[in-house]
This record gives structure tokens, sequence and C-alpha cells, in this order.
């Protein structure tokens, strides 16, 4: 037998910044996604959507639409064969309209027709009657008629607990768009036995799955949902838009059937982050003691479920932020109106809260006399702490004091560039550099990790090791963060094979691999990549009865024993793990108990520059220290953090959708302001490893910390530059220049 | 028109976009559709030589046009440079906006003169990227500046 010096360190695998393996398709425009599919003989679908935030629908009359040369179907609710209403936490939302309109845009029809234009002409054509009603459109209004979809009060320590020095404020956040780039869109293929193939982009396919199967009224086995590739997410693919829209259109004509929303419809077509109305009173001993943060936390859910109570359980849990608090009591509430329904984005919640805690955090300092980051430090929540709000105890890492500290010590650099270009006036050039005011502001933020309030949250993957390599099976939804890299480096580090393939399976192949939301997947889907990979490793080495295994066979010292095809003639080696993270609780009846499975900070330190006259605001920098467990791919976690502070300077200076009585004003890219390279500050991260108590290497989920504590930071920094309370993000021109 | 080298004919209706004959007509799904309204540069293309949105070009006035799209703008089998620095800089998230920052980023680098990132900030200005945060991208491509095309 021949023997080879076997290289100690496995290629790309943890801890490297391998190179994505989907790079190249993509650069090339050869990547699929969910929009780029195409069959023989396929439609187009449309939808017919209210013009109103609330209205009676006296009739639908489908005829002229169905008259049209070249249309097929023209569905309304009455043809919905099973269940009618859908929805993620609670079925409250009909597959199409039921009688009353409820929010501006609510799906009331759909057509399919031979091409895309038709079916825009068709869905024109449908004549539906209204009657439109008052709408519903203030959440205050409608907390004080009892129209919430949840209500949530934590109160823990002792009530009558008082601090001398008080600072109390009210606080708002607008609504923000997660603006992934891709559109929703899919392909629904039907089968020769009343079955239904859906390609789709999505967060998380087996949920999908669950709600499609129940409108359809099929068997489970009847629907199959394909992963196609996905345009980014940030949550907006967390609800059903077009899913079951499509597989009815394609039972019912028996032609595939193609659906791509544009972006207004898009605006439309999914949920948004949940503007909210807070306020806050935190009481401090003069040393800056927190003793008693009291906090009402009011979110607009708008006009069906989606995810608003555990958004609003987010927002509410983390209403003190990273800090220890003898005394707390929240109240917060997510109201039922007719504006647009809101869900999950990037942060889910707690960056609302984070901009209210973290503004009165500031306040507090000022009313103190006491240094802003001295106060953070005096209060940082760590290991072994307790959750000022539930009181659950901090079982793995939380390095709060190092976060703020390393980020403190980071020394403050100015911009690289001295272009007039990068001024606050932009390429418009209208800002002289001796009108510029600088400010700086620091803001620190916590997230949950995974899914809480004892949610049963699993990740199946199946690792299979064949002579062609080692191939990881999952329905884990890679949304762009980069999961396809992590898990083929996981694999390849637990294993030792280098040949390693990540798959993605249908479900009719695979079982849930639970969201890609809640920071979750490195941890969950590389955890459960993790423990099948050991499995697989283990039975490799007892079949070639030796010590280590790589893509040449199995190894005893230096040894090659058996070589890979020898090792697999009795067959593939394959192991199916369902992986769990360790159990939540609910919340008892004051909002206590151990409702997380994990938590990570961050803190970000902004730079502005802004011209005071025509309020115009520059982000220059927004430097970070983040508690990230373990880099499994330090080139994409630094990927992660720089567009989630992107998103949260979006939030910060210029994103929101506009509401009038429900109607949305801004429903496009020109009216909707996104972030663009000219507006991207630089960027300086920390990456602070400390292992956390579960998760593969120790890793923490990084996707939504960037996103917490990078809109408080920007803001506070307009604070500092211009003097100006500023309660409320986005901050706009006027109100820096006080119109 | 000519697309990417190849003599093409379609026969687009009524006001019908470039990009939507380049896509649902010749099956040339790279050039991307996120807000065909001519403010994410998704669905970039060099139309005889100009940087333009190809959702705001009417395909009939391309008639007899040069047209190079990212499935052409290697000019082969291989990578351009620009695609090679996207994909080992880490430039590319979900890789929706990458197909138009490829496209716009090559017209930038033709000439082979030497820019400065606010210059490459500037000139990728009409592309939107919502993953990035436009960090690796900047850094991937100023390493390009002033290199021979």
């Amino acid at each position: 037998m021949t023997t080879i010096t076997r290289p100690d360190r496995t290629l790309d695998g943890v801890g490297t910044s391998m190179v994505r393996p989907d790079a190249p398709a993509k650069t090339k425009g050869e990547f699929a996604y969910s929009s780029d599919l195409h069959a023989e003989g396929m439609l187009w679908g449309a939808t017919v959507r209210s013009p109103h935030s609330r209205a009676r629908i006296v009739s639908i009359d489908v005829a002229p639409a169905l008259a049209m040369a070249g249309v097929h179907a023209v569905l309304t609710l009455d043809d919905v064969p099973g269940s009618r209403v859908f929805g993620l936490e609670r079925p409250d939302q009909p597959v199409l309209a039921d009688g009353e309109a409820r929010y501006w845009g609510e799906p009331i029809a759909i057509v399919a027709a031979e091409d895309r234009e038709t079916a825009r002409l068709a869905a024109a054509a449908v004549r539906v009657d209204y009657e439109p009603l008052t709408p519903l459109s203030d959440p205050e209004e409608a907390e004080a008629n009892g129209s919430t979809f949840r209500v949530i009060e934590i109160v823990n320590g002792d009530e009558t607990t008082q601090g001398s020095v008080v600072v109390e404020g009210h606080y708002e956040v607008g609504q923000q768009d997660q603006a992934p780039l891709g559109t929703e869109s899919g392909l629904a293929v039907p089968d020769e036995e009343g079955g239904v193939d859906l390609h789709i982009s999505t967060q998380w396919l087996h949920v999908d799955h669950e709600q499609v199967v129940a409108a359809l009224g099929l068997r489970t086995d009847q629907v199959r949902l394909h992963m196609a590739g996905i345009g980014g997410a940030f949550g907006a693919r967390e609800d059903l838009s077009l899913q079951i829209h499509l597989c009815m259109l394609a039972l019912h004509t028996r032609r595939p059937v193609k659906m791509v929303y544009d972006r207004a419809e898009s605006f439309v077509g999914h949920v948004h982050r949940h503007p909210a109305r807070m306020w806050y009173r935190h009481e401090a001993d003069p040393d800056g003691t927190l003793k008693r943060v009291q906090a009402r936390v009011l979110l607009d859910g708008g006009a069906y479920a989606s995810t608003s109570s555990a958004v609003l359980a987010n927002a509410c849990y983390f209403a003190v932020g990273p800090y220890r608090c003898q005394s707390v009591a929240v109240h917060g509430a997510a109201a039922r109106t007719n504006n647009p329904p809101a869900g999950a984005m990037r942060g889910f919640g707690a960056v609302q809260s984070c901009f209210g805690y973290e503004s009165q955090m500031d306040r507090l300092a000022e009313a103190l006399g006491m240094d802003p980051i001295e106060l953070r430090l005096k209060n940082a929540l760590g290991h072994g702490d307790r959750l000022a709000t539930t009181g659950q105890l901090i079982e793995g890492s939380l390095p709060t004091r190092r976060v703020i500290e390393s980020l403190d010590a980071m020394p403050m650099l100015d911009s690289e560039s001295d272009d007039p270009r990068r001024l606050p006036g932009g390429t418009g050039l209208t800002t002289p550099a001796s009108a510029v005011q600088r400010g700086v502001g620091f803001a620190v933020g916590i997230k949950n990790l995974a899914f809480s309030e004892g949610f049963d949250d699993f990740t199946e993957v199946r690792a299979v090791l064949t002579a062609d390599g080692l191939k990881i099976g999952t329905a884990a939804a890679e949304v762009g963060q980069g999961l396809v890299s992590v898990v083929e480096q996981i694999a390849r580090s637990a294993t030792g094979m280098e040949n390693v393939r990540m798959v993605w399976d249908d479900t009719a192949h695979i079982g849930s691999a639970g969201s890609t939301s809640a920071s979750r997947q490195t941890q969950m889907t590389g955890g459960a990549a993790l423990a099948a990979c050991e499995a697989v490793l283990a039975e490799a080495l007892r079949r070639g009865d030796g010590d280590r295994l790589d893509d040449r066979g199995v190894w005893r010292g230096d040894e090659l024993v058996v070589s890979l095809a020898d090792l697999l003639t009795e067959g593939p080696i394959e192991h199916l793990e369902r992986f769990r993270h360790p159990p939540t609780e609910a919340p008892d009846e004051r909002g206590r108990g151990n409702v997380h499975a994990g938590f990570a900070v961050a803190a970000h330190r902004a730079v502005v520059d802004v011209d005071l006259e025509l309020g115009l605001v520059r982000v220059v920098r927004v430097d970070t220290a983040q508690d990230i467990g373990k880099a499994i791919n330090p080139a994409a976690v630094v990927g992660q953090i720089e567009g989630g502070i992107m998103q949260g300077v979006g939030l910060a200076v210029m994103e929101e959708i506009v509401l009038d009585e429900g109607v949305m004003k801004n429903a496009s890219f020109t009216d909707y302001l996104l972030p663009t390279f000219l507006d991207a500050p630089e960027v300086e991260a920390i990456l602070i490893e400390e292992p956390d108590h579960w998760g593969p290497f120790g890793a923490k989920g990084v996707g939504e910390p960037p996103a917490i504590s990078s809109t408080a930071a920007v803001v506070a920094a307009i604070r500092a530059a211009t003097g100006k309370p500023l309660t409320r993000t986005p901050v706009k021109p006027e109100d820096i220049v006080g119109l | 028109m000519t697309v990417n080298g190849i003599e093409q004919t379609a026969d687009p209706v009524g006001p019908e976009s470039l990009l939507t004959t380049l896509r649902d007509r010749l099956g040339l799904y790279g050039s991307k559709n996120a807000c065909e309204q001519g403010e994410c540069g998704s669905c970039s293309v060099i139309l005889d030589g100009e940087l333009v949105c190809s959702c705001l070009v009417m395909a009939a006035d391309a008639d007899g046009s040069e047209v190079v799209t990212v499935e052409g703008i290697a000019g082969g089998d291989g990578l351009h440079r620009v695609q090679q620095a996207m994909i080992e800089g880490s430039g590319v998230q979900c890789g929706f906006c990458t197909p138009g920052i490829v496209v716009a980023a090559a017209h930038l680098f033709a000439t082979g003169a030497p820019v400065t990132a606010d210059d490459i900030r500037e000139a990728l200005a009409g592309n939107i990227c919502r993953c990035t945060g436009y960090g690796a991208i900047v850094r991937a491509l100023a390493a390009l500046s002033g290199e021979a095309p």
C-alpha cells in the first residue's frame, strides 16, 4: 500500500474566506432566480388588487376578462379548493378577498393568460364594484378599540424601585421596506394526477408547503415545493405572496403558470417592518446604575396577523437592551389596522426598541453628566446575568462589555476620501466643506438567535458520502447570506473531505430546515450539517478501520488503508440529522421565563457630516464591534455586517414607506429611497469571537445584529451634529432645518 | 439587432422594453428585472457602446443595434476581469444586482484609465445593491483601476 503524506489542514474549511460556490454563475448571469424560470407551454399570471384600504366588495364580474383572447382563467375566493385563509402564526388572511378588502393592494382575483401583457390587461378588465369604507389607519385608535393581534405586559422586579435621575421620551420608527432586488416570482407546473410542483423563492420552503397544501385541499405528497434562486429576502419572503395563486392557476388551467410581480406590486406583495411608537421612562442612581425602566411599545401590524405577535414579543423582551436593570415594566401592543400588513424584517422588533432605549441611554447620560459609553459599560449585560425583562439567565457568551470597549478603543478614522462628491450634497455639489457640521454617535443593540417562546425549532440535513464526494442535502434557503459556503466549510472541517457540495432537496425528499430568519441558519443548518457529517465520518472510519478521512479514502496514521471507491462498494454512507437548539419556553403571565435560545450583541459608532442649512446628511463611517461566536467565513461575516449597517443607515436617513389613510404613496424605487454606492459609509469591523454554548464551532448568527443599533448610532450622530432632539427615524431634511 | 455578436430577430409587441425582449423572447435571463423603472441598474446592457438600462429602451428602437449583455461581456467562455474581481472579492451575495454591476463596471474599465474609489462609486450610483452595503464591491473593483483592458 502506498504511503502518502496527508495534508493536516482541510482546504476551504471553517475559518477561511472561501469563495462562494455560486458566485461564478451569478457574475455570468447564469444563476436561475425564481423569475428566470421557463416551462414549455407556460401561461403568465397576474393579480387584481384593491385600490382601497378598506372597502366592501359588492360584486366581482370576471366575464370581461374571460372574454379576452388568450385569457385562460380568472379565479376568485370561491375557486379556492381548500382552506380559504392562510397565515404564518395564525390563518387569518384570505387567499383572495372575502367580501371586504382590508388593505390597499389586497389580492381580489387572479388571472392566467398566454403572455404577461395579456395577463395584466385581463387583470385590469376584471370589474370589481367596491363600496369604500372608512379605514382604521391610526394604531393608537386601534389599540384603544381593542383591535390588536397581541398585547404583552412584562413585569419584572420590585415595582416600587426608583432612581433619583429620571428621563422620559417618546420615540417613533417609520416603516421600512426590505426591498430585496428580486421581486416575488415563481413557476407552478401541474402534474398528470392533479398535483403540482411549485418552484419558488422563499425563506422557509416547508412552512410555505404547509399553507399551500391546506389552501389547495390536496394530500401533502401531491404538492412539491422546490427552492428556486432567491434575489434577497430580509424578511420579505417569510409570508406567502403568490404561492397559492400560482398553484391554483396551474391546477385550474392544467398548464404551467409563471408570475413575476413588478416593483410597485412587490411593495404591496410582501409585509414590511412594523412602524413603532414608543414611550420610555428610565430611572437611575446618580452613579448611573439603572434602577427602573418603563416602556410602552405600539406596533402597527396592519390588516393581517403575519408575524406581528412574535415581532411584538421581541420588541418588548429587548425593550431595555443589553443592560441589567432591577425593575422593569413593559406594555406592548400590535395593533390591527387597515394599513398594509407588517411582519418580518431583519432585526424583527429589536430594531424598533433599540432606537428607543439607546436614545434614552444618551439622554440619561446627559442628565447624569456622565460619559454615555461609561453609562453603557456600567450597566452592560453579560454571561451569568439575567435579561432585565424575562429574567432569563444568560447561559451562553454575551460579551457586551468587550464589544463596547473594543469599539470605543478603535481609533476614530477620518473619511478615506476628501472628494467633494462625498459631502452631504453629493454629486449635486450643493454643500461646501465649510458648511459641514460633524457628529459622532454610539449605540449598542441585542438580538435573540433562532426561534423563541417554546417553538419546536429544528432543521433537517442529510449527509451522503459517495465515490463522487460528500453531498449535504437541505431545504434551507440561501438568500444571499452565504449559507452555501458556511455549510460546505463546516462539512469539510468535520469530515476532512474537500469534495463537498451543498444541494437543495424539495419538500418530498427532506424535512424542514426551518426559516432562514432570526439569524438562525449558521447555527441550525450548520449545526445539523456538523452532526450529520460527524455521523458519516464515524461510519466511514468504522468501515475502513482507520482514524482519518479525506477525498482519497480512509487513513490510519500516514497510511491510506482503503480508497473512497472501495470504502463505498457496500453502498453510500448516509445520515439524516434532525437538529434542535436548547429548548425554550412560553413566557408566564408576567412575561417572564426562558423564552430565548441565545443572544448576540453589537455596537456601532457612526460619524456623520450634516449640512445644517439644507438638512442633508452624509454618513461618513459606521464602525462596529460584533459578538459573532466564531467566524466560519470571515469575508461573509463582514459582508453581513456591511450590508446590515447599510440597511440601518437607510432607516436612519432615508427609507420610509409613506401611507395616507392606508394608501401607499411611494411604492417605487423612484419614491422610496434606497442607499446607493455614494451613500455607503466606510465600515471598520471588529469581530469578537467568544464561543456560544451551542452551534457549530461556537458560531453565532450574524445577520441581524448589524441592523439593530446602526440606526440608533446614526441618529445619535445627527443629534450631536445638530443639537436637535430627533426622536423620530428616519431623520428627514425638514427635521434638521426645522421647517 | 446583434446581441453578444449574434444576429437576432425578435418581434416585440408595441412599446415592449429591450429588457423584456432579451428575457422573454431571446431567453437571455442574465439581465435582471428588479424595478423596470431605470432606478436600480439590474438590467444594464451596453447598447452601441453606451451603458443603458434596458428596461428604459424600447426594443423597437434597438433595431439594427449592437447589444452586449452580461452573458456576452467576457467575449468568450472565460471570465471578464470584473467578474473575476467580484467573485474573489466577495462582491456577490444574492447576486441579483451582480449582472448589472458587472456590465456597468466593465463599461467603466473599458478604456483602462485610472479611476478613484469615488469615481467607481459615482459610476455605479445607478446600480442598487441591497445585500453587500457596497464596500466589498468597491474594494474588489478599485484593484482594477488603471489595468490595461
